[in-house]
């Protein structure tokens, strides 16, 4: 995001007079609800907002929001995007794709922007899925996905959207998942983050790939298999109705993460993390935990802003004009010229 | 075919095939070469073509470059024409690792790089066999004896070399040691042998000025700022430079040699300065976007030959020009539509397969009804082809090849010159279309050299973009209501009120909102045709520029066949024929004169570098008989090859 002045707006506000077209149950429309609820809490101006999204059931998304929209073509938001921001940098940009679009077709542009640090939110919806193309397995489909294009099961290994974006350095790396209430407050810090902020949003295609993350997303048990990360805060998790009773800590000998018994009173002397959101190398091992032994890390994992590429662009504009003005005449006529002179037709040096 | 040309006024005072010793300083005559002209001590011909041949590490087209620079200056009319391998730095000696820089200069108007040379400077023996089919009956061969040795005769597969036998019997031939006359010449600045035969280029460019007569002066000045920070180089190019020169004017003390004296051009009184396709792209580009008063947002990926204009665009920003060098082909058009969405001039530029990779973000502007330039520097295909040849193969990928009914305007620059005229005509149509448009150009147009008489911006009309800043149907906004012209307004993300949504799904023709009903897809495939028909409107009858209408032949080009054609039109009618040249920059749509016109030709002849588009688009729009000329080898029309089909036409 940039700086701004905050405007006062509502819900509604950010709503179009559009017909949302997703299947009854989809998961993209708790996602759209947290998003409009969200902007008018960070006062952002509809004006200034843009949506631009690529192909798929989640690049519906801009035709819903009462702001700028553009829904490009399969894969290439990132790239829209890149030359939107260059051309305006004033500018607010949401990207939104999903795990076919943005990192299957569109895997090389979602590398380039982040490792850019384009200034942007990068809401990757993933469903695990191609909904849209009725139900083919996609790049982040777990091992053995039945699908249309795989009815004995998918061998190919999936990808880790987050893995994937702190790899390509993304200096913002978030997590959440569709219904859950911890959404805007990823949103937001993203939205705060400057430079191009990637979250990654499970979300439940009840058509062809139902509740593939109930196993940590569902209500009954949530506490122990969600650990909610915040910066300076220790690693704790459980059932908060009876308290949090488990910690990460760090394996030392194995260089990896452990989970111990905890609680809020003794998780230091149970060697209990301290969420460092700037620390690459632990927001390498919390992204990587295998799910089942731990739980799934969501929240902020990862937020240590570096110069945004509109500012080191703009830096670099301003090296390369200094004291140059634009002139097209004397442009045209540089370089080796000659004169012919009107009444020889013979040239002059 | 080459023999029937007529040779150019014989340049040299010269009877004998002549090798030159360079250290001894002595020549030794050999069998008499059959020329029988120019024994005269001044020759003046009124266009002479040289080409500097050698290995690609030899500094040809720095060479050439540099003489081009120093003949514009001399007042003479030059087309140029670099031709170098696509390996960056092929073996040294091999014949595939030849380097060649054509340049055809004179006092009258010079529309090609001529057909054949008239003197062949060959740095090596592979240079020598790969350009000695294309030297003139009779033309001077310069060569370096010092590199003609066993290992690079091998290397050329020459058993002898053609220096001592009697191959070279049709040319007159001046070999002598460059490489030893180098290394002396440059001793005094303590390099190594390789550093000093490095210096080779100038040397031999130096003989050339003489040759030709030419100032050295430029040349100095411009080692100087090239080497500023190495002092000891510019002085050892400089000294290898001033030694070429006086060899040549010792030789001529000595007989052998003769200065030509090539008169300057007539020309049009004004500034002139040499450009390349490549350059006046760029400048047309800037001009642009001045006169549409928009900043220009420029996204490209490498590629040969259009990484150019990436090259001098990214040296404007203080135009208001932002460059993006992008991840792949796509991703720069992609930026480039963003840009413009954005409110930029968004461009983005590329050859052959690059484009095919744009198609469908093309499709994407096409829809969403932005403006957008996309300039093709054409090479040889399909696939990767031939990156550094030229070819005009890519039309009906300009003209068709997009997935749905995607039309778009496509105009292509016949000449480095021509060049910049249409890249302003480009964004012209753009912003005032609401569309993208394809610029055709081939690797020939983008690194040929031609003089440019400097325009003055003030006699440009500019068309200055307004965008919508509020409501255009009382308390709604209609982002796709059209304007007379059938373009949509161009509203800016940024501007109050005025949100709205698109995208490349098929839109209601006035909310913009998705809209897939039978009637609304039929209404909008129909607005977009007859918007990009209606450019014809915006764009001048079409006319010969040579003959008149109602010839009993027109030959029918586009592109950089432009020279050739020219040429062989006009030697045509010095002869009496009735035939005319019709030279076409709007491809789509055409002028709308062009059926009847084309139609008052007795015959049509299309000569074209590909088997015949436009011919076959031609055909198809106008129902006339035009037949194709083609030609896919990768090299541009001799323009004998033209008169021989003129003459065929008409006999």
């Amino acid at each position: 995001m940039n700086e701004m002045t905050k405007i006062e707006t509502t819900l509604k506000d950010w709503e179009t007079d559009q017909e949302v077209r997703w299947c009854p149950g989809c998961g993209d429309y708790a996602i759209l609800k947290a998003v409009q609820r969200t902007l008018p809490q960070l006062g952002c101006d509809p004006k200034n907002t843009v949506f631009i999204s690529g192909i798929g059931c989640s690049s519906r998304f801009p035709y819903y929001m009462e702001t700028y929209g553009f829904h490009t073509i399969h894969g290439r938001a990132p790239a829209v995007a890149t030359g939107a921001k260059l051309a305006n940098p004033e500018l607010d940009i949401w990207l939104v794709t999903g795990d076919g679009d943005g990192l299957s077709i569109g895997g090389n542009h979602m590398l380039h922007v982040l490792r850019r640090n384009v200034n942007m939110q990068i809401m990757l919806f993933n469903n695990e899925i191609y909904g849209l193309t009725k139900g083919q397995f996609s790049p982040t489909s777990r091992e053995g996905t039945r699908s249309p294009s795989t009815p004995v099961g998918s061998v190919d290994r999936p990808a880790n959207p987050a893995s994937f974006a702190l790899g390509a350095g993304a200096r913002f790396v978030g997590r959440g998942f569709d219904v859950s209430k911890n959404l805007p407050d990823v949103l937001k810090a993203a939205h705060a983050h400057q430079g191009a902020a990637f979250i990654e949003i499970f979300q439940n295609c009840i058509v062809y790939n139902k509740d593939v993350f109930n196993d940590f997303a569902a209500p009954k048990g949530a506490g122990d298999r969600q650990l909610w990360l915040e910066h300076g805060k220790p690693m704790l998790f459980g059932d908060p109705k009876t308290g949090l009773d488990k910690g990460i800590a760090l394996d030392r000998e194995g260089l990896s993460l452990k989970v111990v018994d905890a609680t809020e009173d003794n998780w230091e002397e149970a060697g209990v993390l301290v969420h460092d959101a700037t620390s690459r190398v632990i927001a390498n091992m919390l992204i990587e935990m295998p799910f089942g032994p731990f739980p799934m890390a969501l929240g902020v994992i990862y937020d240590d802003p570096r110069p945004s590429y509109s500012e080191s662009v703009a830096q670099e504009r301003a090296k390369a004009t200094e004291g140059k003005q634009a002139n097209l005449a004397k442009l045209l006529g540089s370089g080796q010229t000659w004169t012919v002179e009107a009444d020889e037709g013979h040239p002059t040096d | 075919m080459r023999e029937e040309v007529p040779i150019h006024r014989c340049i040299f005072q010269q009877d004998k095939r002549l090798l030159f010793g360079a250290r001894e300083g002595t020549y030794m005559a050999t069998q008499a070469a059959d020329l029988g002209s120019a024994n005269e001590p001044s020759a003046q011909p009124d266009a002479v073509v040289v080409r500097f041949a050698g290995d690609s590490g030899d500094g040809m087209q720095l060479t050439g470059g540099q003489f081009t620079l120093s003949t514009a200056l001399a007042g003479n009319d030059l087309a140029t024409f670099p031709d170098f391998p696509a390996e960056i730095r092929a073996p040294q000696g091999t014949l595939f690792g030849v380097s060649a820089f054509q340049i055809n200069f004179g006092s009258r108007e010079i529309s090609t790089a001529g057909d054949a040379p008239d003197v062949l400077v060959a740095m090596n023996p592979a240079a020598l066999k790969v350009n000695l089919p294309s030297l003139k009956t009779g033309g001077l061969i310069i060569a370096d004896t010092g590199e003609f040795t066993k290992r690079n005769l091998d290397k050329a597969k020459y058993d002898v070399s053609p220096l001592e036998d009697d191959s070279l019997a049709k040319y007159r031939v001046l070999a002598f040691d460059i490489s030893a006359l180098t290394i002396e010449a440059v001793k005094e600045y303590g390099l190594g042998n390789k550093d000093a035969l490095r210096s080779k280029n100038m040397w031999t460019l130096g003989l050339a000025l003489w040759m030709f007569d030419r100032p050295r002066e430029p040349i100095h000045k411009w080692l100087k700022q090239k080497f500023k920070s190495k002092p000891d180089i510019a002085n050892a190019n400089i000294a290898a430079l001033d030694a070429g020169h006086a060899y040549g004017e010792t030789a001529e003390i000595s007989g052998p040699l003769s200065q030509i004296n090539v008169a300057p051009t007539k020309t049009e009184a004004g500034l002139y300065r040499t450009i390349t396709g490549a350059e006046s792209i760029s400048l047309g580009l800037v001009a642009g976007a001045q006169l549409a008063d928009l900043p220009m947002f420029f996204g490209g990926y490498p590629i040969t030959p259009a990484s150019a204009i990436l090259h001098h665009l990214v040296r404007l920003k203080e135009y208001d020009v932002t460059t993006f060098q992008a991840e792949d082909e796509i991703a720069a058009i992609c930026a480039a539509i963003g840009a413009s969405w954005a409110g930029s001039l968004g461009i983005t530029s590329s050859s052959g397969p690059g484009i095919a990779l744009k198609g469908e973000a093309m499709g994407l502007a096409i829809m969403t009804e932005l403006p957008l330039v996309i300039v093709n520097s054409q090479r040889g295909g399909p696939s990767t082809g031939l990156p550094t040849k030229t070819e005009q193969s890519d039309l009906y990928q300009a003209i068709y090849g997009r997935n749905g009914d995607a039309p778009m305007p496509v105009i292509s620059a016949s000449s480095p010159a021509d060049a910049f005229e249409c890249a302003i005509e480009a964004v012209r149509i753009a912003v005032q279309y609401m569309t993208p448009v394809m610029l055709l150009t081939d690797g020939y147009i983008a690194n040929a050299a031609e003089p440019w008489k400097v325009p003055d911006p003030a006699t440009f009309e500019p068309f200055p973009v307004t965008f919508l800043e509020e409501k255009n149907d009382g308390d709604t906004l209609l982002p796709y209501r059209r304007d007379e012209k059938g373009a949509r307004p161009w509203i800016k993300p940024g501007t109050p009120e005025l949100m709205h949504r698109i995208g490349g799904i098929e839109k209601h023709e006035e909310t913009g909102n998705i809209d897939y009903s039978p009637e609304n897809h039929q209404a909008m495939t129909d607005a977009r045709k007859a918007k990009i028909d209606g450019v014809a409107n915006s764009i001048p009858d079409q006319d010969c520029c040579l003959g008149e209408p109602g010839a009993k032949l027109a030959l029918v080009g586009w592109g950089s066949t432009f020279g050739p054609i020219h040429r062989a039109v006009s030697q045509a009618r010095e002869k009496g024929l009735d035939v005319a040249h019709v030279h076409f920059r709007h491809i789509w749509p055409m002028p709308k004169n062009t059926g009847d016109l084309l139609k008052s030709f007795d015959k049509v002849l299309v000569p074209e570098m590909n088997t015949g588009q436009f011919k076959t688009v031609l055909r198809d729009q106008f129902l006339v008989d035009a037949q194709p000329l083609n030609k896919t080898d990768g090299l541009p029309f001799y323009i004998h090859e033209l008169e021989a089909a003129i003459e065929e036409a008409l006999s």
